[in-house]
């Protein structure tokens, strides 16, 4: 008793902390779900388990933010609680319970508990990396959800895509990951310190060993958000994943690496923002030029979408380039449209591709919009905000993240932004072509479900509705999204 | 909030037609109601506007995206309150004309028709720089689909190159618009709002008004987009969505780049009317219905143009009235020309011929539009191009020249058009058994020729009432706000 009264014990802010516990004890309910339910009901107890852990986690979040009118260090200053937290914290709740939705009707059979278990798992991951606040539970954070998901991605076991698009992320996944340690010791090395205010504040921030760690994090966050040239794993990995898993990679990890990317350089490398700046000037224009050529010739939806992503971090990087308040609250609104968008569109593709029985290539979506009308007008839906198309959020997203490139002198970054804007235009709308405008299923392409008509799916439309209402309402209601982003950068130093 | 709901109900009409799971004739039916309660909007609110005062009328705005200095801004003044008369009047004729041509997946088709017209009606009723862009690209999401799904064989390239065309304006406006947004520090489109005399900026706005419009060389989507959309919806294209080059012209060129359209003037001009020379030299040489009428109808966009850029009040009210006068005879055309490809089951110029005989229905309506298209004197596109003349001809007697020389081209193709289809040899598809205009077509086409021969009798309804006061325009307002 007189021993362990004697150790200090750092001052815990359990409030801060509760979005992350409630995913972690959302994902321990499921794994324990796997072992006590039998399997015919253990589907839909763990999807409630999870869904019901990610609104709480949402909830929760919410409140952080209401409750943070400033920003403050906790636990020794490891963590830090301050709205861009939070609001990162409510974005990637609602992604996960978006996916959970949309996946209900996979009719998984096997590793049905280590699903939701593992994507739980990766929430509370990626939850407490947002609120990281030194290099070490930055890392930490980032394997947390980094194993998480690439387990997830070998997930399915019995097909081979699956197992190898796991091993590639595993293999390159971990290569990102050595990177950001490696630069996080240099910047430990040069500076002595690991909280990203102490790192601002310390001296020593000429030594070379300084920058070149800068860079090598720098690097390390650029694998995790795909921007190019560090994405050669996003378009196998995006292709072979279960497709729900994909949709959660795709706008969750993206939203979350970006927040965190933002945080380090605002926080930690302000006096280097001239050298920041430009690295991400050049990871915008790479991952602009080689995502949307190479989206122009892939004929698989997935891999297509993949290269979609990358040329969207390309549209994000600007906004990290911009490195002003509007720059940050732009990118914070961006990630909304687009994360609804993309869970939407890899719902769709999920649907088609469990009505046809195999991988969704674009001739396969011929006739889509009109026998699934729904479907076809989500996906037109989607496609329009990623291409940044009035009345949906991804149009302000890069109206935005234009304005504060402008701000900031980038012109020339927007010429290549619109350019490739144009670019991306023959691929999306190649899309919607191909749902609209070729004549139904080719004989090859009959459904293999037994039944002929596809299957309905409530869970599914539900979550696409839910996306919709995201992706134009964002466009609508940008005002009050848009202050509630400029609130949580303006609690950053800048 | 006239003004919203002029906006707002087609789109409204537009979801509820797409939602209602009715019946095939029901669709068409409800559709063409709400197009037609919408022209009545339209004449209420005609009733209430008061063309004597100076300002935006039916003004509302809104708050929307205050952080960067973007509000839902809109009210007319009167040139775009035509405009947006024109809009309504041609979209609700081009509702009828595809129930009367019974479209295929008819929920999808209306809504889609609606939505159009609704969103058409925004871009003229914009004060608000952002809006507008909005309305702008809202325009092409239906059209992309009315033509892909519903057009003629080539539908899926013409299409491609459509979208390639206008995105590639509109993106360079995006870029503009960004930039024009942070460096005026407002999107108002007010004319006291101030302007920018960046050269780049001023041309990001040309050149997309430019691939809208479409001038010389952006035009390279117009024939495939005019003649592989449904007759109606190439209706709408040119009679209506070609307009909204004319609104951008006029009102964000003209008002807030004074300086930069000073530098630019003779270029600009020089480009009207090389569109006017060579929109009518090809529109000569088309071999099918269609493609005349689509390479006339640039012609026209060409000396549309040449009024714009005199900047004077005469021409730009010139324009104005041209501009309305060509999207009644253009929509005309086109669903003249889409009926008698439907009956004669061609639109080759070629294997037509002798319409006339036993037709008097037809005959009569296209000799009358044709005479029109001529602008024979006394006819509302006289008086357009006349004005048109008279301004352009103070700045240049070159370009008053160049523009009588395309009267006597717009002349030329249309007495070939007439003389192809209604005399000459009997056409090689035109059978005894193709009937004359019947009831079924006749209202379809009937009121816009009387639309038209109205404003020939008065064009000065028109005219009178584009730019209040005694010494309205564009042109005071240029001079005024440069500094």
């Amino acid at each position: 008793m007189i021993v362990a009264a004697s150790i200090a014990t750092p001052d815990v802010d359990w409030a801060a902390l509760a979005p992350t516990l409630a995913l972690l004890a959302a994902s321990a309910l499921c794994l324990l779900g796997a072992v006590l339910f039998p399997s015919d009901s253990r589907r839909l107890f763990s999807a409630v388990v999870a869904f019901a852990g990610f609104v709480a986690a949402g909830i929760l979040a919410a409140g952080v933010y209401a409750d943070t009118p400033d920003g403050a260090s906790l636990i020794a200053d490891s963590m830090t609680r301050d709205r861009l937290a939070a609001l990162a914290q409510i974005l990637l709740a609602g992604i996960g319970a978006l996916v959970v939705l949309g996946s209900h009707g996979d009719r998984r059979r096997e590793h049905v508990g280590e699903y939701y278990a593992l994507l739980t798992a990766a929430g509370a991951g990626m939850v407490f990396f947002v609120s990281a606040g030194n290099l070490m539970t930055l890392f930490l954070g980032l394997e947390w959800f980094s194993i998480a998901l690439y387990v997830l991605c070998a997930l399915d076991t019995h097909r081979e895509q699956s197992l190898e698009a796991g091993l590639k992320y595993l293999v390159i996944g971990a290569f990102g990951s050595a990177i950001l340690l490696f630069g996080s010791a240099l910047v430990y090395g040069a500076t002595g310190e690991l909280g990203f205010d102490a790192i601002r504040d310390a001296p020593g921030a000429d030594d070379p060993l300084f920058v070149t760690g800068l860079a090598m994090i720098l690097a390390g966050l650029a694998f995790k958000v795909s921007a190019a040239p560090f994405h050669m794993w996003t378009p196998d990995v995006y292709e072979g994943a279960p497709t729900p898993v994909t949709a959660f990679m795709a706008a969750a990890t993206k939203a979350a690496a970006f927040v965190v990317t933002w945080r380090v350089l605002v926080t930690a490398f302000p006096e280097q923002a001239e050298i920041w700046t430009v690295a991400a000037a050049a990871l915008a224009c790479a991952s602009l030029v080689i995502g949307n050529l190479a989206a122009l010739v892939q004929d698989d939806v997935k891999r297509m979408l993949a290269y979609s992503s990358v040329s969207q971090a390309g549209f994000l990087m600007i906004a990290v380039a911009a490195n002003n308040e509007s720059g940050g609250s732009a990118l914070l609104y961006f990630l909304i449209p687009y994360t609804a968008a993309t869970v939407g569109a890899f719902a769709v593709v999920s649907a088609r591709e469990r009505e046809l029985g195999r991988p969704v290539d674009v001739a396969s979506l011929a006739g889509l919009g009109w026998e699934q009308p729904l479907h076809g007008v989500a996906m037109w839906v989607f496609m329009l905000s990623f291409a940044g198309f009035p009345l949906t959020g991804g149009f302000l997203g890069k109206f935005t993240v234009f304005t504060a490139a402008y701000e900031s002198g980038w012109w020339w970054l927007i010429v290549v932004g619109v350019v490739f804007t144009a670019v991306s235009i023959a691929y999306y709308l190649g899309i919607v072509r191909s749902m609209y405008m070729r004549a139904g299923s080719a004989p090859e392409a009959t459904p293999v479900a037994v039944g002929g008509s596809p299957p309905v799916d409530r869970a599914l439309d539900l979550t696409l509705l839910a996306a919709i209402a995201v992706v134009v309402g964002s466009f609508f209601a940008v005002q009050p999204l848009f202050d509630l982003a400029s609130d949580a950068i303006s609690q950053l130093p800048l | 909030m006239l003004t919203t709901l002029l906006i707002l109900f087609p789109l409204a009409g537009a979801l509820l037609v797409w939602l209602a799971p009715l019946p095939r004739e029901a669709t068409s039916g409800l559709a063409f109601l709400v197009a037609l309660a919408e022209v009545g909007l339209w004449l209420g609110s005609l009733y209430r506007f008061d063309f004597d005062t100076q300002d935006f009328q039916f003004a509302q705005t809104w708050e929307w995206f205050d952080s960067i200095g973007a509000s839902y801004a809109v009210g007319f003044w009167g040139f775009s309150f035509w405009l947006a008369g024109l809009a309504v009047v041609v979209g609700a004729a081009a509702v009828a004309y595809a129930a009367w041509a019974d479209r295929d997946r008819p929920r999808a088709y209306y809504g889609l028709m609606l939505f159009l017209i609704g969103s058409i009606v925004g871009v003229f009723a914009a004060q608000d720089l952002l809006l507008f862009y909005v309305f702008f690209e809202a325009i092409l999401i239906p059209l992309y689909i009315l033509i892909g799904v519903w057009g003629g064989p080539e539908r899926q390239r013409a299409t491609v190159t459509f979208v390639l065309y206008t995105m590639a304006g509109s993106l360079l406006m995006l870029a503009s618009v960004v930039a024009y947004g942070v460096s005026v520090g407002t999107f108002s489109l007010h004319p006291d709002a101030g302007g920018s005399d960046n050269t780049l900026i001023f041309l990001g706005f040309v050149a997309a008004f430019a691939v809208k419009a479409p001038l010389l060389p952006f035009h390279g989507w117009l024939r495939a987009a005019y003649t592989q959309a449904p007759p109606e919806v190439a209706a709408v294209l040119s009679g209506v969505v070609s307009k909204a080059a004319v609104f951008g012209f006029i009102w964000i060129v003209l008002i807030h780049f004074p300086e930069p359209v000073q530098d630019f003037q003779t270029l600009l001009l020089v480009l009207g009317a090389a569109t006017l020379v060579y929109g009518s030299l090809l529109a000569f040489r088309q071999p099918d219905l269609r493609g005349v009428i689509a390479y006339s109808s640039m012609a026209q966009m060409g000396l549309i143009t040449l009024g714009i850029f005199s900047a004077t009040q005469v021409g730009v009210t010139g324009a104005v009235l041209q501009s309305i006068a060509h999207g009644l005879v253009s929509a005309t055309m086109f669903f003249l020309a889409g009926m008698v490809e439907k009956q004669c089951g061609t639109g080759e110029v070629g294997r037509l011929g002798r319409m006339a005989k036993g037709r008097p229905a037809l005959a009569t309506l296209v000799m009358t539009t044709g005479m029109i298209v001529l602008a024979v004197p006394g006819s509302t596109t006289f008086a357009g191009e006349f004005a048109i003349l008279a301004g352009v001809f103070d700045l240049g007697w070159g370009y008053a020249a160049v523009g009588a020389a395309a009267i006597v081209l717009a002349a030329l193709y249309g007495l070939r058009l007439i003389s192809a289809v209604l005399h000459e040899a009997r056409g090689a598809d035109v059978s005894e058994n193709v009937p004359d205009l019947r009831g079924g077509e006749l209202p379809l086409v009937v009121p816009l020729v009387v639309l038209l021969l109205a404003l020939s009798a008065y064009p000065a309804a028109v005219s009178d009432n584009s730019f209040p006061g005694d010494e309205p325009e564009p042109a005071a307002v240029v001079q005024e706000s440069s500094p």
